[in-house]
């Protein structure tokens, strides 16, 4: 089926995620979708499968203007969404989830849709059981079996998010070949990927996303630099950062793991010194996260060795990683950071460290309040509530929660979403901790803080650091070429 | 939550609008059942009003439940306030109940006759008793949610099974009657053990003076402590009261132990100063109608009072239709359902004309 989309336009809020995209996919391609994280490469496919409706903007099937309201619509016109993570439902049966979403049938005729279900199973040669449990499957599995429903229920456009994330070599495989087959019965596939490898090995044609814009379209042969200048601009002259003296080793990591949902981080040497900043570079998802919360003690060690300011902390509680003078700033504010409802003087109170009074004393926690909010400029008063301030103005209460003289600070993406001049004001506050002895980790996406506020970006990789470089000697491209996978 | 969240931050008139809606909404709709029913509704509800007010006798009554309500809510608000749905609050005042009986008849001989002990400790004892049995109740609801990841509304409700099986098998069983086992409970304990009450009537000032009393402390408690700030912080966002420091599984069991510790009291009251023995089904759906006051005071203490008075009033009053005009005194329970039926559905307009997500 071809596919035309015309003049796509989608905001959220005050971030422009599509700003009048335009695109066609012709019959029986596989089109790749690179672009980095906030790109509005997925914003764009759940318009595409009817889970978002564009603010303006037409999409053309075969040549006829359709309107999707729901994902059900968009599969009755035949284009179906494969998720990052499978929306299926683990503790059912195979076949149960191969069953939903079949509409106008209140007697779902099961012996008919079994044999439908093996003959998919056997042209695309996945090994599926269909009275096995969801929860016994692998991530590519459940991948197959989406597919496979999918193909039944009719699409003839097949839209992969991310869908190498988490499977095996071996799944990699077979799912391109699945795909590749699946073009050669013209279907139109359209994959979504931040890996260059992956884009570049399948994909007939590639367009490339930035900022909400489509930048660029390229075919094979492609090359590795152009798609990385393509996915993250032209290379900005990085400025120069003052050197600070590095003291004592603040963290120590020997051997460690640290296990998360979906990636497990394994064997991880790391000595950050006080007064070092080290940036973490790599996909969403590659492990940032478990290095940053496991060492602040929101992850549990599961092998190695944990010090923090010389003291072991390998089986310690987040408690004592507290006492230790750590702290952990999420990127999610107001899911991990803050608490909708509640003001900032009440979070002043809550986020105090040791000994507390029983009663609050409201008067001194509003002083405190005042002096946080002066200090960090904060547009705000003690008593409203952090789900009312600007995203900028919630990190700063972030950092006005933080308390003085920390040896460890991780952070996530430290200044996503914030305009310019708040990031630049983030960051000088972040560097007088710095200049106090503070050793910072953080992770972000944005190359070009990476390689400004950086003294070594650590580059992760499918739960792997693949690479350590010294932030003077990295450049933007470099830096892409091995977050998209691409050893030197 | 977010519905739960939305009603705290109306103001005063809001709220009253909110109650007032409803209640009148409830009324066009009771009126319709009523006269279905084949009932004149006007006459109805007059005699509903005189059913709980009209005498000093029926008045006493009235404060006897709504002592119980108002306890069983204080509790409450402490359980929600951390998020938490506390069901077993039901099972919760059997415990207290059984434990206070149980302390009551260490120091009472077969017919239940006070045997050793001065009368006064002997009722502390049976009241600290009862508390004990509410939180370690309450505390195994919060362990099963917390530690073994049950959800606490079926925590809550199987623990709501044993621990009225619990009061059954003790009346009919272990501690039943010389002459055997009867509806009517166990042994009644000596007058010296009972609660003194007003000349005549069934309330005690003391116990009038208990419900006054934990209402206060729980609406400062939620107000001006450290620990209800973090309840609050808990029940809005465990994952980022946890990343700020606090103890979340320490708060959460608190809250648990505290709305226990009210139910065990609620128990223990009706025990020392209301059936003076262990009966079946002692706790009387206080627990359940505690759930609608809360949600019905949009959980804050201060309104807690009023409407509990208005529930026991329709509990108290409604007897009075079944003697009077012969419609079954189950129609205080249709009236209180179809209350909170309508509050949920104003404030679930009042959302989503506001514009606010259906999730």
């Amino acid at each position: 089926m071809k596919i035309e989309l015309r003049e796509i336009h989608k905001r959220f809020g005050a971030v422009h995620a599509n700003a009048g995209i335009n695109l066609s996919v012709g019959t029986g391609t596989i089109l790749g979708i690179l672009g980095e994280n906030g790109a509005g490469k997925s914003t764009l496919m759940k318009i595409l499968s009817g889970y978002f409706h564009p603010d303006s903007g037409g999409i053309l099937l075969d040549g006829a203007a359709v309107r999707l309201r729901t994902p059900a619509d968009a599969l009755r016109h035949g284009v179906g969404m494969l998720h990052q993570d499978p929306l299926d439902f683990p503790p059912m049966r195979v076949l149960d989830n191969f069953l939903l979403g079949r509409e106008h049938q209140f007697w779902q005729r099961r012996s008919a849709a079994r044999a439908d279900f093996d003959a998919l199973c056997s042209e695309f040669e996945f090994r599926l059981d269909p009275d096995g449990f969801m929860f016994d499957l692998t991530v590519g599995e459940r991948q197959q079996l989406e597919i496979a429903r999918l193909l039944w229920l009719g699409a003839r456009v097949l839209i992969l998010d991310e869908p190498t994330t988490g499977i095996s070599a071996n799944q990699k495989v077979k799912l391109f070949a699945t795909l590749r087959k699946l073009a050669a019965q013209n279907k139109t596939v359209i994959f979504v990927s931040h890996k260059l490898e992956d884009v570049e090995g399948l994909c007939g044609r590639v367009a490339v996303l930035r900022r909400g814009a489509l930048v660029g379209e390229a075919q094979p042969p492609y090359t590795t630099a152009g798609l990385v200048q393509m996915m993250f601009g032209q290379a900005l002259a990085v400025g120069v950062r003052p050197a600070a003296p590095l003291g004592a080793p603040q963290l120590e990591l020997r051997g460690a793991e640290f296990a998360g949902e979906h990636i497990v981080l394994r064997n991880v040497d790391l000595t950050v010194a006080a007064g070092e900043v080290v940036g973490l570079a790599g996909l969403e998802g590659s492990g940032q996260q478990q290095l940053l919360k496991g060492v602040a003690g929101l992850v549990a060690l599961g092998k190695g060795s944990l010090k923090i300011g010389g003291r072991d902390l390998s089986q310690a509680s987040y408690k004592e990683f507290l006492a230790a003078g750590t702290a952990f700033m999420a990127a999610d504010r107001l899911e991990e950071g803050m608490i909708a409802g509640l003001t900032i003087e009440e979070h002043m109170v809550l986020a105090r460290r040791g000994k507390q009074p029983a009663i609050v004393d409201w008067a001194v926690a509003r002083t405190a309040a005042q002096a946080g909010i002066a200090e960090f400029n904060i547009k705000g008063a003690p008593a409203s509530v952090v789900e009312g301030l600007s995203g900028g103005n919630q990190q700063r209460a972030l950092l006005a929660l933080l308390p003085p003289a920390l040896k460890l600070l991780a952070m996530e993406h430290p200044t996503r979403g914030l305009d310019v001049e708040s990031a630049i004001y983030i960051w000088s506050k972040l560097l007088m901790r710095r200049a106090e002895g503070t050793a910072i980790l953080f992770a972000t996406a944005d190359l070009e803080e990476l390689l400004r506020y950086s003294d070594r970006v650590l580059v992760f990789f499918a739960g792997e650091i693949m690479a350590v470089l010294r932030a003077a000697d990295a450049t933007v491209e470099q830096l892409g070429a091995l977050i998209g996978g691409k050893q030197k | 939550m977010s519905s739960l969240a939305a009603t705290e931050r109306q103001g005063w008139v809001g709220r009253v609008l909110l109650v007032l809606g409803p209640v009148l909404l409830a009324l066009v709709i009771t009126s319709g059942i009523l006269v279905l029913a084949g009932a004149n509704p006007q006459a109805t509800l007059l005699k509903l009003l005189a059913g709980s007010f009209g005498t000093a006798v029926k008045r006493a009554d009235v404060a006897v439940v709504w002592v119980s309500l108002v306890i069983c809510t204080a509790g409450l608000l402490v359980s929600f306030t951390a998020g938490q749905w506390n069901i077993g609050m039901e099972g919760q005042i059997v415990m207290g109940a059984i434990v206070a009986t149980w302390v009551g008849r260490q120091f009472v001989d077969i017919s239940g006759v006070l045997e050793r002990g001065a009368p006064l400790l002997v009722i502390a004892a049976m009241v600290a008793g009862g508390i004990c049995g509410g939180v370690v109740w309450a505390t195994a609801a919060g362990a099963l949610k917390v530690l073994g990841k049950v959800h606490e509304i079926f925590a809550g409700l199987g623990l709501n099974f044993v621990a009225s099986a619990a009061s059954i098998y003790l009346i009919f069983g272990t501690w039943k009657q010389k002459s055997g086992g009867t509806l009517s409970g166990t042994v009644l304990l000596d007058e010296q053990l009972w609660l003194p009450t007003l000349q005549g009537l069934r309330a005690s000032p003391y116990s009038l003076g208990l419900a006054v009393v934990v209402v206060a402390a729980v609406y400062f408690a939620l107000r001006g402590t450290l620990w209800g700030l973090q309840l609050k912080a808990v029940g809005r966002n465990l994952r980022a009261a946890r990343t700020l420091g606090v103890a979340t599984h320490r708060v959460l069991f608190s809250a648990y132990a505290v709305c226990g510790a009210c139910a065990g009291l609620a128990g223990a009251v009706l025990v020392v100063g209301v059936h003076h023995r262990l009966i079946p089904g002692i706790s009387s759906g206080h627990g359940f109608m505690g759930i609608l006051i809360a949600l019905l005071s949009g959980f804050q203490a201060l309104y807690i009072a009023p409407i509990a008075l208005f529930f026991a009033a329709l509990s108290i009053g409604s007897i009075a239709l079944q003697l009077d005009l012969k419609l079954d005194s189950s129609l205080a329970g249709v009236v209180q359902g179809v209350m909170v039926l309508c509050v949920l559905l104003v404030q679930g307009v009042r959302q989503w004309r506001s514009g606010g997500s259906g999730t």
